[in-house]
């Protein structure tokens, strides 16, 4: 009898792991950095250089920040979203990586500038610090300064719905998201 | 012949693009040297999966290996280095996790899973040492 029963619930349980398994995206890495504080970080501005974006830019209120630079194709594919979400008022900081500070400049100009500010950071320095391996990448940040949420790749505007709203419907304040009803979470 | 020939050039050159992404990185401090190497790959690349970060090319990949290499200069230690990136990149970076209650399992598994065959292969060997000896005569051996 048990030499018939074990390798079936064998079969069952290694053929139910593969299979499970084929709906994993392989390329999803959990981010280390959700749940815990913004990193300590200081960069000067993409726009004025004397200006510095850090840690201290993004405490206080409710703000995403988004990873771009200027080689990065998807970045494109986002641009518009981004452009939209600022215009309802959502406060957004962009941090650039591995770019030149005139290529990044002119891309602000031409295709419209959603931040309230850029960092600029060449090396990926600051970069780091986020855990971040490319981009696009976007970070919601809640009024204390606590990571909420971080994507990988475009966000879109079902991105937004699915994974960004529920967490501001949860963890905004009275007072913390004047522009949500204005994207979407009446 | 040629054709093995050429096969060896082409290894040949696989092996040298794999390698050529950190080769000309390091220290001079030969000791120093050594512990770099030995570490970038236990390193994975959190963009290019399945590639340690000695090995891949992608930015990030670039990006860690220097600050490895600037942490090992200003005199970390491995600990901390692998507690830099994890607290960055989280465990998935480490080739070799630490052994917490979440990698538990991963670590244990080999060792139930060769107990187990233990189990089995003694309990096998025990039934067929059991098993009545054959009654039936062997082959008579044939007479001249």
């Amino acid at each position: 009898m048990w030499r018939y029963v074990v390798p079936l619930v064998l079969f069952i349980g290694i053929g139910a792991l593969f299979w499970r398994g084929l709906d994993l995206n392989p390329n999803y890495v959990p981010s280390a950095l959700v749940g815990k504080p913004v990193p300590t970080f200081s960069v000067s501005s993409v726009k004025d250089p004397q200006a510095t974006v850090s840690t201290e830019t993004l405490v206080g209120k409710v703000s995403l920040v988004n990873v771009w630079g200027t080689w990065c194709v998807e970045c494109r594919h986002e641009h518009g979203f981004l452009l939209e979400l600022a215009k309802a008022g959502v406060p957004i900081y962009g941090l650039n990586v591995r770019d030149d500070r005139s290529a990044a400049i002119t891309w602000l100009s031409t295709l419209g500038d959603p931040y309230v500010a850029s960092g600029f950071d060449p090396d990926n320095k600051a970069g780091i610090e986020w855990g971040v391996t490319g981009a696009p990448e976007t970070f919601l940040i809640g009024r204390d300064g606590t990571i909420l949420h971080k994507h990988i790749s475009p966000l879109t505007p079902q991105v937004w719905q699915r994974d960004f709203l529920p967490l501001l419907k949860k963890h905004c304040g009275p007072a913390d998201c004047p522009f949500l009803s204005a994207v979407g979470g009446s | 012949m040629k054709s093995l020939a050429l096969l060896a050039g082409l290894w040949l050159a696989f092996a040298a693009c794999a390698f050529a992404a950190e080769e000309a990185e390091g220290f001079d401090d030969p000791a120093l040297n050594e512990r770099y190497r030995a570490l970038i790959h236990e390193v994975r690349c959190p963009k290019c999966l399945n590639e340690s970060i000695a090995e891949s090319k992608a930015p990030v990949a670039a990006e860690l290996r220097r600050e490895i290499r600037r942490l090992m200069g200003e005199g970390a230690s491995n600990d901390e280095i692998k507690a830099f990136l994890s607290s960055r990149y989280g465990e998935f970076v480490l080739y070799r996790p630490p052994m917490t209650a979440k990698t538990f399992a991963v670590w244990a598994a080999p060792f139930v899973l060769v107990a187990l065959g233990g189990v089995v292969f003694w309990r096998i060997l025990a039934a067929r040492t059991q098993q009545p000896i054959d009654d039936e005569p062997l082959d008579e051996e044939p007479t001249p």
